[in-house]
Protein backbone atom coordinates (compact mmCIF):
# COMPACT_ATOMS: atom_id res chain seq x y z
CA UNK A 1 0.00 0.00 0.00
CA UNK A 2 1.26 3.56 -1.06
CA UNK A 3 1.40 6.14 1.60
CA UNK A 4 -0.28 8.92 1.63
CA UNK A 5 2.54 10.83 3.26
CA UNK A 6 5.35 12.07 1.16
CA UNK A 7 9.08 11.27 2.53
CA UNK A 8 9.62 15.09 2.45
CA UNK A 9 6.24 16.09 4.68
CA UNK A 10 7.33 13.34 6.88
CA UNK A 11 10.77 14.48 7.39
CA UNK A 12 9.86 17.68 7.70
CA UNK A 13 7.11 16.84 10.74
CA UNK A 14 9.17 14.48 12.63
CA UNK A 15 12.00 17.04 12.88
CA UNK A 16 9.06 19.98 13.73
CA UNK A 17 7.89 17.70 16.52
CA UNK A 18 11.24 16.69 18.30
CA UNK A 19 11.96 20.43 17.72
CA UNK A 20 8.07 21.04 20.03
CA UNK A 21 9.31 18.24 22.41
CA UNK A 22 12.17 20.57 23.37
CA UNK A 23 11.02 23.51 23.43
CA UNK A 24 8.50 21.68 26.01
CA UNK A 25 11.37 20.23 27.54
CA UNK A 26 13.23 23.27 28.08
CA UNK A 27 10.56 25.32 29.59
CA UNK A 28 9.53 22.98 32.31
CA UNK A 29 13.47 22.77 33.14
CA UNK A 30 13.28 26.79 33.55
CA UNK A 31 10.22 26.12 35.53
CA UNK A 32 8.00 28.02 33.21
CA UNK A 33 5.59 25.29 32.34
CA UNK A 34 4.36 23.51 35.37
CA UNK A 35 4.24 19.73 34.27
CA UNK A 36 0.78 19.22 35.12
CA UNK A 37 0.05 21.02 31.53
CA UNK A 38 3.28 20.00 30.22
CA UNK A 39 1.94 16.50 30.03
CA UNK A 40 -1.00 17.23 27.76
CA UNK A 41 1.75 19.03 25.45
CA UNK A 42 3.99 15.81 25.42
CA UNK A 43 1.13 13.72 24.71
CA UNK A 44 0.03 15.47 21.81
CA UNK A 45 3.88 15.98 20.84
CA UNK A 46 3.92 12.51 20.91
CA UNK A 47 0.90 11.43 19.27
CA UNK A 48 2.25 13.72 16.37
CA UNK A 49 5.89 12.08 16.31
CA UNK A 50 4.57 8.42 15.97
CA UNK A 51 1.92 9.35 13.54
CA UNK A 52 5.19 10.89 11.65
CA UNK A 53 7.13 8.39 12.10
CA UNK A 54 4.61 5.23 11.11
CA UNK A 55 3.60 6.61 7.86
CA UNK A 56 0.41 4.47 7.09
CA UNK A 57 -0.85 5.00 10.38
CA UNK A 58 -3.49 7.94 9.61
CA UNK A 59 -4.64 5.78 6.83
CA UNK A 60 -4.95 3.07 9.41
CA UNK A 61 -6.57 4.50 11.73
CA UNK A 62 -8.93 6.80 9.52
CA UNK A 63 -9.61 3.03 7.59
CA UNK A 64 -10.68 1.70 10.77
CA UNK A 65 -12.94 4.36 11.94
CA UNK A 66 -14.65 4.06 8.99
CA UNK A 67 -13.12 7.90 7.86
CA UNK A 68 -13.39 8.08 4.22
CA UNK A 69 -10.95 11.45 4.25
CA UNK A 70 -8.18 10.03 6.45
CA UNK A 71 -6.54 13.89 7.10
CA UNK A 72 -10.09 14.97 8.24
CA UNK A 73 -9.64 12.20 11.17
CA UNK A 74 -5.97 14.29 12.31
CA UNK A 75 -8.07 17.50 12.12
CA UNK A 76 -10.90 16.47 13.98
CA UNK A 77 -8.56 14.96 16.78
CA UNK A 78 -7.00 18.24 16.90
CA UNK A 79 -9.58 20.50 17.06
CA UNK A 80 -11.47 18.50 19.79
CA UNK A 81 -7.95 18.07 22.03
CA UNK A 82 -7.60 22.20 21.38
CA UNK A 83 -11.43 22.81 22.76
CA UNK A 84 -11.10 20.49 25.42
CA UNK A 85 -7.96 22.20 26.57
CA UNK A 86 -9.06 25.46 26.17
CA UNK A 87 -11.85 24.88 28.71
CA UNK A 88 -9.56 23.07 30.80
CA UNK A 89 -7.52 26.54 31.20
CA UNK A 90 -10.73 28.58 31.20
CA UNK A 91 -11.14 26.28 34.30
CA UNK A 92 -7.87 26.80 35.66
CA UNK A 93 -8.86 30.69 35.63
CA UNK A 94 -11.60 30.76 36.98
CA UNK A 95 -10.15 28.88 40.00
CA UNK A 96 -7.41 31.47 39.71
CA UNK A 97 -9.43 34.36 40.21
CA UNK A 98 -11.22 33.12 42.78
CA UNK A 99 -8.30 32.24 45.09
CA UNK A 100 -7.03 35.75 44.03
CA UNK A 101 -9.76 37.38 45.35
CA UNK A 102 -9.55 35.81 48.69
CA UNK A 103 -5.72 36.60 48.74
CA UNK A 104 -6.31 40.01 48.26
CA UNK A 105 -9.12 40.22 51.00
CA UNK A 106 -7.06 38.78 53.50
CA UNK A 107 -3.98 41.15 52.44
CA UNK A 108 -6.86 43.89 52.90
CA UNK A 109 -7.73 42.76 56.09
CA UNK A 110 -4.16 41.55 57.18
CA UNK A 111 -2.73 45.04 56.76
CA UNK A 112 -5.40 46.85 58.49
CA UNK A 113 -5.07 44.03 61.51
CA UNK A 114 -0.93 45.76 61.65
CA UNK A 115 -1.96 49.38 61.17
CA UNK A 116 -4.18 48.77 64.64
CA UNK A 117 -1.32 46.99 66.62
CA UNK A 118 1.70 48.80 64.49
CA UNK B 1 -25.66 49.90 76.24
CA UNK B 2 -29.15 49.19 75.79
CA UNK B 3 -29.75 44.95 75.68
CA UNK B 4 -31.01 45.05 72.30
CA UNK B 5 -28.82 47.70 70.89
CA UNK B 6 -27.85 46.71 67.39
CA UNK B 7 -24.31 46.89 65.98
CA UNK B 8 -24.50 48.38 62.39
CA UNK B 9 -21.61 48.66 59.90
CA UNK B 10 -21.60 51.09 57.13
CA UNK B 11 -19.76 49.36 53.98
CA UNK B 12 -18.75 52.15 51.58
CA UNK B 13 -16.61 50.55 48.23
CA UNK B 14 -14.91 53.02 46.75
CA UNK B 15 -12.84 53.06 43.40
CA UNK B 16 -10.84 56.43 42.27
CA UNK B 17 -13.49 58.70 44.47
CA UNK B 18 -10.95 61.03 46.03
CA UNK B 19 -13.49 63.93 45.08
CA UNK B 20 -16.30 62.05 46.90
CA UNK B 21 -15.05 59.85 49.31
CA UNK B 22 -14.57 62.22 51.85
CA UNK B 23 -17.70 63.70 51.99
CA UNK B 24 -19.87 60.88 51.78
CA UNK B 25 -18.05 59.64 54.60
CA UNK B 26 -18.98 62.81 56.86
CA UNK B 27 -22.45 62.69 55.25
CA UNK B 28 -23.06 58.54 56.66
CA UNK B 29 -21.23 60.06 60.30
CA UNK B 30 -23.39 62.96 60.74
CA UNK B 31 -26.61 61.54 59.73
CA UNK B 32 -25.90 58.72 62.01
CA UNK B 33 -25.30 60.79 64.46
CA UNK B 34 -28.29 63.15 64.15
CA UNK B 35 -30.47 59.59 63.90
CA UNK B 36 -28.73 58.82 67.61
CA UNK B 37 -27.84 55.89 65.69
CA UNK B 38 -23.85 54.10 66.66
CA UNK B 39 -21.93 52.31 63.29
CA UNK B 40 -18.86 51.51 62.09
CA UNK B 41 -18.09 53.30 59.08
CA UNK B 42 -15.81 50.60 56.65
CA UNK B 43 -14.21 52.18 53.71
CA UNK B 44 -13.08 49.74 50.83
CA UNK B 45 -10.69 51.03 48.60
CA UNK B 46 -10.83 49.07 45.42
CA UNK B 47 -7.27 49.76 43.93
CA UNK B 48 -7.67 53.18 43.65
CA UNK B 49 -4.97 54.94 41.33
CA UNK B 50 -6.02 58.04 43.38
CA UNK B 51 -6.40 59.93 46.57
CA UNK B 52 -8.90 57.82 47.67
CA UNK B 53 -6.81 56.11 50.51
CA UNK B 54 -5.46 59.42 51.51
CA UNK B 55 -8.93 61.44 51.69
CA UNK B 56 -10.46 58.99 54.67
CA UNK B 57 -7.37 58.74 56.40
CA UNK B 58 -8.39 60.85 59.24
CA UNK B 59 -11.69 60.29 59.27
CA UNK B 60 -13.69 58.71 61.47
CA UNK B 61 -13.79 55.01 59.40
CA UNK B 62 -12.05 51.89 58.68
CA UNK B 63 -10.00 51.99 55.18
CA UNK B 64 -9.28 48.38 54.04
CA UNK B 65 -7.27 48.47 50.85
CA UNK B 66 -7.10 46.05 48.14
CA UNK B 67 -3.78 46.06 46.43
CA UNK B 68 -5.15 45.95 43.10
CA UNK B 69 -8.79 46.14 41.23
CA UNK B 70 -10.66 43.29 42.15
CA UNK B 71 -14.60 44.91 41.39
CA UNK B 72 -17.02 46.09 43.43
CA UNK B 73 -18.41 42.92 44.57
CA UNK B 74 -15.39 41.95 46.08
CA UNK B 75 -15.28 45.10 48.16
CA UNK B 76 -18.29 45.15 49.30
CA UNK B 77 -18.18 41.48 50.34
CA UNK B 78 -14.82 42.34 52.40
CA UNK B 79 -16.82 45.03 54.08
CA UNK B 80 -19.50 42.38 54.60
CA UNK B 81 -16.81 40.18 55.98
CA UNK B 82 -15.33 42.50 58.45
CA UNK B 83 -18.82 43.79 59.64
CA UNK B 84 -18.97 39.87 60.42
CA UNK B 85 -16.12 39.73 62.34
CA UNK B 86 -16.96 43.13 64.69
CA UNK B 87 -19.68 41.70 65.30
CA UNK B 88 -22.32 43.67 63.46
CA UNK B 89 -25.84 42.14 63.12
CA UNK B 90 -27.04 44.95 60.77
CA UNK B 91 -25.09 46.36 57.27
CA UNK B 92 -26.08 49.30 54.95
CA UNK B 93 -23.98 49.65 51.54
CA UNK B 94 -23.86 52.90 50.25
CA UNK B 95 -21.75 53.86 47.50
CA UNK B 96 -18.46 55.94 47.48
CA UNK B 97 -19.57 58.22 44.84
CA UNK B 98 -22.33 60.27 46.35
CA UNK B 99 -25.60 58.71 45.13
CA UNK B 100 -26.83 57.75 47.78
CA UNK B 101 -28.29 59.83 50.40
CA UNK B 102 -27.06 59.05 53.65
CA UNK B 103 -30.18 61.04 55.53
CA UNK B 104 -32.23 57.89 54.14
CA UNK B 105 -30.33 55.16 56.02
CA UNK B 106 -32.40 55.42 58.68
CA UNK B 107 -35.28 54.72 56.98
CA UNK B 108 -33.10 51.42 55.07
CA UNK B 109 -32.31 50.19 58.46
CA UNK B 110 -36.10 50.49 59.99
CA UNK B 111 -37.59 47.19 58.15
CA UNK B 112 -34.14 45.26 59.67
CA UNK B 113 -34.43 46.90 63.20
CA UNK B 114 -37.91 45.98 63.58
CA UNK B 115 -37.28 42.66 61.80
CA UNK B 116 -40.06 42.92 58.78
CA UNK B 117 -37.34 42.26 56.61
CA UNK B 118 -33.89 40.48 56.09
CA UNK B 119 -32.86 42.64 53.22
CA UNK B 120 -33.86 46.07 52.50
CA UNK B 121 -33.41 47.73 49.02
CA UNK B 122 -33.62 51.18 48.08
CA UNK B 123 -35.41 51.93 45.45
CA UNK B 124 -35.11 54.92 43.58
CA UNK B 125 -38.64 53.86 41.64
CA UNK B 126 -41.06 53.85 43.64
CA UNK B 127 -42.10 56.93 43.68
CA UNK B 128 -41.43 59.85 41.54
CA UNK B 129 -38.52 62.23 42.04
CA UNK B 130 -35.00 62.61 42.78
CA UNK B 131 -32.09 61.70 39.97
CA UNK B 132 -33.84 58.28 37.87
CA UNK B 133 -30.04 58.00 36.27
CA UNK B 134 -30.28 58.54 31.76
CA UNK B 135 -32.19 57.10 29.34
CA UNK B 136 -29.93 54.29 28.56
CA UNK B 137 -29.24 53.37 32.08
CA UNK B 138 -33.28 53.29 32.79
CA UNK B 139 -33.96 50.85 29.90
CA UNK B 140 -31.05 48.48 31.61
CA UNK B 141 -32.49 48.77 34.91
CA UNK B 142 -35.97 47.88 33.56
CA UNK B 143 -34.40 44.85 32.03
CA UNK B 144 -32.94 43.98 35.30
CA UNK B 145 -35.83 43.97 36.82
CA UNK B 146 -38.25 42.18 34.13
CA UNK B 147 -35.47 39.21 34.34
CA UNK B 148 -35.41 39.75 37.77
CA UNK B 149 -39.16 39.21 38.31
CA UNK B 150 -39.23 36.70 35.51
CA UNK B 151 -36.77 34.34 37.89
CA UNK B 152 -38.17 34.83 41.36
CA UNK B 153 -41.67 35.90 40.86
CA UNK B 154 -42.31 39.10 42.01
CA UNK B 155 -41.83 42.07 41.16
CA UNK B 156 -38.79 44.38 42.33
CA UNK B 157 -38.58 47.97 41.28
CA UNK B 158 -35.21 48.34 41.41
CA UNK B 159 -32.87 45.69 40.94
CA UNK B 160 -29.61 47.31 40.66
CA UNK B 161 -29.54 49.75 43.53
CA UNK B 162 -26.42 49.31 45.48
CA UNK B 163 -28.14 50.89 48.49
CA UNK B 164 -29.39 48.33 50.63
CA UNK B 165 -29.02 47.22 54.47
CA UNK B 166 -28.98 43.93 55.40
CA UNK B 167 -29.62 42.22 58.44
CA UNK B 168 -27.50 39.43 59.94
CA UNK B 169 -28.51 36.53 58.54
CA UNK B 170 -28.06 38.32 54.98
CA UNK B 171 -25.01 39.74 56.13
CA UNK B 172 -23.69 36.07 57.14
CA UNK B 173 -24.64 34.58 53.33
CA UNK B 174 -23.16 37.66 52.02
CA UNK B 175 -20.34 37.52 53.55
CA UNK B 176 -19.51 34.40 52.64
CA UNK B 177 -20.52 34.32 48.63
CA UNK B 178 -21.17 37.30 46.58
CA UNK B 179 -21.03 37.86 43.15
CA UNK B 180 -17.33 40.05 41.64
CA UNK B 181 -18.69 42.16 39.52
CA UNK B 182 -22.40 44.47 38.73
CA UNK B 183 -22.96 42.23 41.68
CA UNK B 184 -26.99 43.62 42.92
CA UNK B 185 -29.23 41.83 40.54
CA UNK B 186 -27.59 38.68 41.05
CA UNK B 187 -27.66 39.03 44.80
CA UNK B 188 -31.61 39.18 44.56
CA UNK B 189 -31.34 35.66 42.89
CA UNK B 190 -29.55 34.03 45.91
CA UNK B 191 -31.19 36.21 48.48
CA UNK B 192 -34.48 34.91 47.11
CA UNK B 193 -33.29 30.96 46.94
CA UNK B 194 -31.93 31.84 50.51
CA UNK B 195 -35.44 32.38 51.41
CA UNK B 196 -34.81 35.93 52.80
CA UNK B 197 -37.20 38.34 52.77
CA UNK B 198 -36.83 41.01 50.85
CA UNK B 199 -38.13 44.65 51.11
CA UNK B 200 -37.88 48.14 49.31
CA UNK B 201 -37.76 51.59 50.89
CA UNK B 202 -38.44 54.84 48.40
CA UNK B 203 -35.32 56.96 48.42
CA UNK B 204 -34.52 60.09 46.28
CA UNK B 205 -30.74 59.47 44.59
CA UNK B 206 -28.72 62.17 43.58
CA UNK B 207 -26.88 62.48 40.44
CA UNK B 208 -23.21 60.79 41.37
CA UNK B 209 -21.10 63.66 42.27
CA UNK B 210 -17.83 63.01 41.00
CA UNK B 211 -15.93 59.81 39.50
CA UNK B 212 -16.70 57.33 36.78
CA UNK B 213 -19.50 55.04 36.85
CA UNK B 214 -18.08 51.62 36.51
CA UNK B 215 -20.59 51.01 34.02
CA UNK B 216 -19.87 52.79 30.61
CA UNK B 217 -22.25 53.09 27.28
CA UNK B 218 -20.07 50.69 25.28
CA UNK B 219 -19.68 47.81 28.15
CA UNK B 220 -23.48 47.93 29.11
CA UNK B 221 -24.67 45.92 26.31
CA UNK B 222 -21.64 43.23 27.50
CA UNK B 223 -22.85 43.94 30.97
CA UNK B 224 -26.35 42.55 30.40
CA UNK B 225 -25.78 39.68 28.54
CA UNK B 226 -23.04 38.62 31.64
CA UNK B 227 -24.93 39.41 34.30
CA UNK B 228 -28.15 37.99 32.83
CA UNK B 229 -25.88 34.53 32.25
CA UNK B 230 -24.90 34.96 35.86
CA UNK B 231 -28.19 35.53 36.63
CA UNK B 232 -29.53 32.65 34.87
CA UNK B 233 -26.72 30.30 36.70
CA UNK B 234 -27.61 31.40 40.39
CA UNK B 235 -31.40 30.38 39.86
CA UNK B 236 -30.02 26.84 38.58
CA UNK B 237 -27.00 26.44 41.26
CA UNK B 238 -27.90 24.07 44.11
CA UNK B 239 -26.35 26.02 47.60
CA UNK B 240 -24.16 22.48 48.42
CA UNK B 241 -22.10 23.48 45.42
CA UNK B 242 -20.69 25.85 47.23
Amino acid sequence: MDSIVPLRIQIVSIIGSIIFLIVIGRLILKGKLREEYAIVWIFATAALLLLSIWRNGLEVLAAALGVFYAPSLLFMVALFAITTFLVHLSVVATKLQKQNKILAQELALLRNEMQKTG
Amino acid sequence: MEPHKRTIAVVIPAFNEEKTIRGVVEDVCSSLHGQGMDAHIIVVNDGSSDGTAVAVRWLPCTLLNFPFNLGIGAAVQLGFRYARKLGCDAAVQVDGDGQHPAREIGRLLEPILNDSADVVIGSRFLLKGGSRSTLGRRIGIRYFNALVGLLIGRRITDSTSGFRALNCRALEICAEEYPDQYPEPEAIISFTKQNLRIAEVSVLMSDRQGGQSSINTFAGFVYMIKVSLAMLVAVLRTHQER
